[in-house]
């Protein structure tokens, strides 16, 4: 490793813009004529819509127009779609209600879209929205998604009777049964996995720019996605052909997911401008934000955990009610399924796993994939699960855990993945030692002394990274492949551009994917840029989502650095008269091994342009793509421990010591690796401690719209974290990676959950674990 | 934000003949709420007529255990006076703890009572303090003053100009944080005269508002020790109940934050 290389602790390069207030966000993009847009959103969780009058908001002061969904319908722009198809277990397939970009008929939750207005100002056009004047007719309303699927309850879409989208299965239900009847001992427990808003620092934002000179449109948007968003506009919403459409996601403050999917707000700038003739701009407002992004999680489930006499798990079964809001965004039906149910194995070596898994429709916002994306819905129900039982069975929470590790590899779970490497016991050990595990029960004695309830807890998770194979992601119905593109160009001068289909929304990926570059051709980082988010620059790419742009968008870039490598090679042998097999690659040279022979990176890549002494038949030029479809997902894991302090008398919980030893494979660059899991750790602790979406059960009026009501953790409510690595490198990816921008997010809640919990000896505890309710569970135990 | 007008006043005098000539006006102090507000479309004042540049109502003067701060002291001023340390060093610490910096550096603590939220902090000193609040054209017992949510004693166009209080042996202010806001979800603050009196205020946890709980008051005054609220009952009836926190959870949270109150007296 060189001090900019694999490996290195390298200041990021983006933070010079992002800390000096020089970014560039979607809201910073100013176009002449551009005017701004407000949306008119529904007050009510379901009506009907009667009327729609807007004559008088039209002729206000600034308006250059107010259109509605009839008009959109009109125009031919199609439904918002699901792209990932999953089959009920009788066979048929999901029920998807129909999401009109702009409704027109019904409205299903609040704050759904029904008319646009662009005016001069977004004074303006707040004023005109105030004064379209929308008729409704309230519908009776569900929010709860047990609820959701009795009977007699509200029906929320046509194509879905009974709310029930599909009623999916996974694993062998009779050998679980089976297991779970001859068992020595059966944990039983039902756990409920909170709603959350995924609050990225800059809200949605979308400017829509249609060009009739050409009839060209132009999106600026916040995607972690830009060229699935220009795919999924063109071939199903009907707004442009790929050719004639142009997506640019610049810098992105923060997605978490939630900017993976393509909303109505993009759609209906994009067709607005076309009507209007101007530039159309909306940015969300943080009600907005919380109103429509995306929500994340939202689980209620039952599991049973079946042991034999030696406490070695025999079966696992899973019963899953997942909400999935009012409409199906775009890759909501993976999240519960094919992401969720697939981890259940977790660490164990599980014989018999069944998980049975309802998806509903309520009148809520739509809810996708937020960081970690069922992943920490699997991990938080297996490690509670896993904690209980070993509190019922009488052993340590560490020794069950032991028990039950897989130890060799490949290991085939009986749900679907292979794990490829992991050593579950060097994290588990590296975590308990770290956290003094065996000095607990004295720091436990000392707080006893001081009135606060001290315990501790701990969390053994595994995730699938490096999403997916595109084969077999196409087999379970995904709607796309989830390989990743690369186009390495030197420049004349020995400058390197690198134009990769992941996008980066604060990973950091221009100086990680620099540092690979740097490694490989011995150039100094900053002669090399990241070019991404535009589909105009950048050849067709996935995007960045599921912890997948190291271990699948670098892979691509090696592969087309490998082909950049060997022609430079041919050059520089040819021009030092040498065998291009003898020509190695050191320090920004390129020499003949053993020799002192050798020419500078920058003389090559000038010879292949200037092209006056090329090897005889070889093109002018150095510049290689490539694409690279993943043979397996990656797996990631790692043993978390949280120790806490409850104050018996209020409720409050403080995070004593938090402790995170992660086996993430090889690591590019260990500084952005620490703040990928400080980062995850937060928003998992947020979850656990302080986070939740609510809706008011009658009238489904959000009630945590604000950060007046809606609790994001703070550095006040974090410990300094301790975290560290071990590695069982990948060995299906090429740089032997796996993937960290999850991990923290997935881990922690059950080892938070776990502490609490243990402090005051009662297990009934749902996230958020808040003051209120840690006061009443401990005082309900004593 | 609907458009409105702005005037900065120079005096008290101005500010009230500003206000007069004006159909829908607000005073307009730090605007720590009501600019919010109006940002968030819910306040639509015609006229928005400025009191922080009038000279005044600044300041901070102590004359013997005798307080007066003027209504547009910023809560920082309170928070870091060394006049008022001295003497009250339990306001200081209640000011240094309303919000954040920004917060403290524009908010006052006149625009703080007249606003008079059910979980703001300066309420419940005001209380327990017994301090008078001085306006433009009276003086008003704190007890008289906070009237219900949101609603004071003020009359159309009265300006609190100052703060009046004499300083108690001891006082303390105690706070339980909502875990989103930060807002007091229930603050009490004790103040025990050299007579043995005690007054105390609780604020965040009433339906009606700050108020003084006698049942605290009259334990203490007959025992002034952390254990004295043992036995006194909180009665829940009386008290909010929202998405964070039951009316049952607020009683205990009255009674723990006034034991720590005391012993931190």
């Amino acid at each position: 490793m060189g001090v900019e290389g694999i490996g290195a602790r390298v200041a990021r390069k983006e933070d010079k813009r992002f800390l000096t207030g020089k970014g560039r966000y979607t809201d910073d993009m100013t176009v002449p004529g551009m005017k701004y847009a407000v949306f008119v959103r529904s007050p009510h969780a379901h009506a009907r819509i009667t009327g729609l009058e807007k004559t008088a908001a039209a002729a206000m002061p600034g308006v250059i127009d107010v259109l509605d969904g009839q008009q959109l319908l009109a125009d031919g722009i199609g439904n918002l779609i699901c792209g990932w198809m999953i089959h009920s277990r009788d066979g048929s397939p999901m029920k998807m209600g129909a999401w009109r970009p702009l409704a027109n008929k019904t409205v299903r939750y609040v704050g759904d879209a029904v008319a646009i207005v662009v005016a001069d100002s977004v004074a303006a056009a707040r004023d005109a929205a105030e004064a379209v004047v929308v008729d409704y007719e309230p519908l009776p309303v569900v929010t709860d998604p047990v609820k959701a699927l009795e009977a007699g309850q509200p029906q929320i879409h046509p194509e879905a009777p009974g709310n029930l989208i599909f009623d999916w299965e996974l694993g062998d239900a009779a050998a679980a049964d089976q297991a779970i009847a001859g068992a020595a001992h059966v944990t039983e427990m039902k756990i409920f996995n909170n709603r959350l808003s995924p609050n990225p620092m800059e809200p949605r934002s979308t400017l829509g720019i249609y060009d009739p000179g050409d009839d060209h449109y132009t999106c600026y948007t916040t995607s972690q996605n830009p060229h699935l968003a220009r795919l999924v506009m063109s071939a199903f919403y009907n707004v442009a052909p790929e050719n004639k459409l142009r997506v640019v996601a610049p810098d992105v403050g923060g997605g978490f997911g939630s900017k993976i999917y393509i909303y109505p707000e993009e759609i209906v700038c994009l067709w607005a401008s076309k009507r209007t003739g101007v530039p159309v701009k909306w940015t969300s407002d943080r009600t907005e934000a919380f109103l429509t992004d995306a929500h994340g999680r939202d689980h209620v489930s039952t599991v049973k955990m079946a042991f034999d006499g030696n406490s070695r798990i025999t079966a696992l079964k899973v019963d899953t009610i997942a909400n999935l809001g009012a409409y199906m965004s775009l890759f909501s039906s993976a999240v519960p399924t094919y992401l969720y149910a697939t981890l259940l194995s977790g660490q164990y070596d599980i014989p018999a796993i069944h998980a049975n898994v309802r998806t509903v429709y309520t009148n809520t916002a739509p809810v996708d994939a937020y960081r970690g994306a069922g992943r920490p819905e699997a991990t938080y129900l297996l490690e509670r699960t896993m904690e209980t039982a070993a509190r019922e069975l009488g052993i340590s929470p560490a020794e069950l855990r032991r028990i039950n590790f897989i130890r060799s590899f490949p290991h085939q779970t009986p749900v679907i993945m292979n794990y490829d490497a992991g050593d579950y016991d060097a994290s588990l050990n590296a975590a308990m030692a770290a956290a003094d595990w065996d000095g607990f029960a004295a720091r436990k004695a000392e707080a006893e002394q001081r009135g606060m309830k001290r315990g501790i807890g701990m969390s053994c998770y595994i995730e699938a990274c490096g999403i997916a194979p595109s084969a077999a992601v196409g087999s379970l119905g995904a709607g796309v492949g989830l390989w990743e593109s690369a186009e390495v160009r030197v420049n004349a001068v020995g400058t390197i551009e690198v134009m990769t289909g992941s996008h980066s929304h604060g990973q950091g990926h221009e100086t990680t994917f620099a540092q690979l570059v740097a490694d490989r051709l011995g150039v100094p980082i900053d002669s090399v840029n990241i070019v991404h988010g535009d589909t105009d620059k950048v050849q067709m790419g996935m995007g960045t989502y599921g912890s997948r742009s190291g271990a699948v968008g670098m892979s691509a870039i090696v592969k087309a650095l490998d082909k950049v490598e060997a022609k430079a090679k041919k050059i520089a042998a040819h021009l030092m008269e040498a065998d291009e097999n003898d020509v190695v690659v050191e320090n920004g040279e390129l020499k003949v091994a053993g020799t002192d022979r050798s020419v500078p990176w920058s003389q090559v890549a000038l010879a292949a342009y200037t092209a006056h002494n090329l090897p005889a038949g070889m093109e002018p030029g150095l510049k290689e793509g490539a694409f690279y479809d993943p043979a397996n997902f990656t797996f990631p894991a790692g043993c978390y421990i949280c120790e806490v302090e409850v104050d018996p008398e209020t409720g409050q919980t403080k995070i004593v010591q938090f402790v995170a030893a992660d086996d993430f494979g090889n690591i590019i660059n260990p500084m952005i690796v620490e703040g990928q899991v400080h980062g995850g750790l937060a928003q998992g602790i947020g979850q656990a401690l302080l986070e939740g979406v609510h809706y008011d059960p009658e009238s489904g009026q959000l009630l945590t719209a604000s950060y007046m009501d809606y609790a994001m953790p703070r550095a006040d409510d974090l410990p300094s974290f301790n975290v560290s690595t071990s590695n069982t490198p990948c060995p299906n990816n090429p740089l032997g990676i796996k993937g960290c921008g999850e991990a923290g997010a997935i881990g922690s809640p059950p080892a938070l959950i776990n502490a609490i919990t243990d402090a005051i000896g009662h297990n009934t505890l749902t996230m958020p674990a808040t003051p209120q309710k840690v006061w009443a569970v401990a005082n309900a135990a004593n | 934000m609907y458009q409105t007008n702005y005037h900065r006043a120079s005096s008290v005098q101005e500010a009230v003949e500003m206000m007069s000539n004006v159909p829908e006006g607000k005073y307009l102090a730090g605007g720590m709420t009501l600019i919010p507000t109006m940002k968030q479309r819910l306040a639509a004042p015609s006229d928005l007529v400025d009191l922080r540049h009038i000279t005044e109502m600044r300041g901070i003067m102590v004359d013997g255990r005798s307080v007066r701060i003027g209504a547009a002291t910023t809560h920082e001023e309170v928070a870091t006076s060394v006049e008022i340390r001295a003497v009250c060093p339990a306001l200081c610490g209640l000011a240094s703890h309303i919000g954040d910096p920004h917060v403290r550096h524009m908010g006052t603590i006149g625009g703080s009572i007249a606003n008079n939220d059910p979980a703001a902090d300066y309420p419940a000193a005001v209380l327990a303090l017994d301090a008078t609040i001085v306006t433009d054209r009276r003086e008003i017992t704190a007890d008289d003053f906070f009237t219900g949510l949101f609603e004071t004693a003020l009359e159309d166009g009265e300006i609190i100009t100052a703060i009046r209080f004499d300083a108690p042996a001891t006082a303390a202010y105690q706070k339980f944080a909502n875990p989103a806001s930060r807002y007091a979800m229930t603050g009490v603050f004790v103040a025990r005269r050299d007579n043995g009196e005690v007054r105390l205020a609780v604020t965040g946890a009433g339906s009606n508002g700050v108020f003084r709980h006698r049942g605290l008051e009259a334990a203490l005054a007959a025992n002034w020790s952390p254990d004295a609220v043992a036995n006194v009952t909180v009665d829940a009836s009386d008290l909010l109940s929202d998405l964070h926190a039951s009316a049952a959870y607020r009683a205990n949270l009255v009674r723990v934050m006034a034991k720590r109150a005391v012993a931190a007296a």
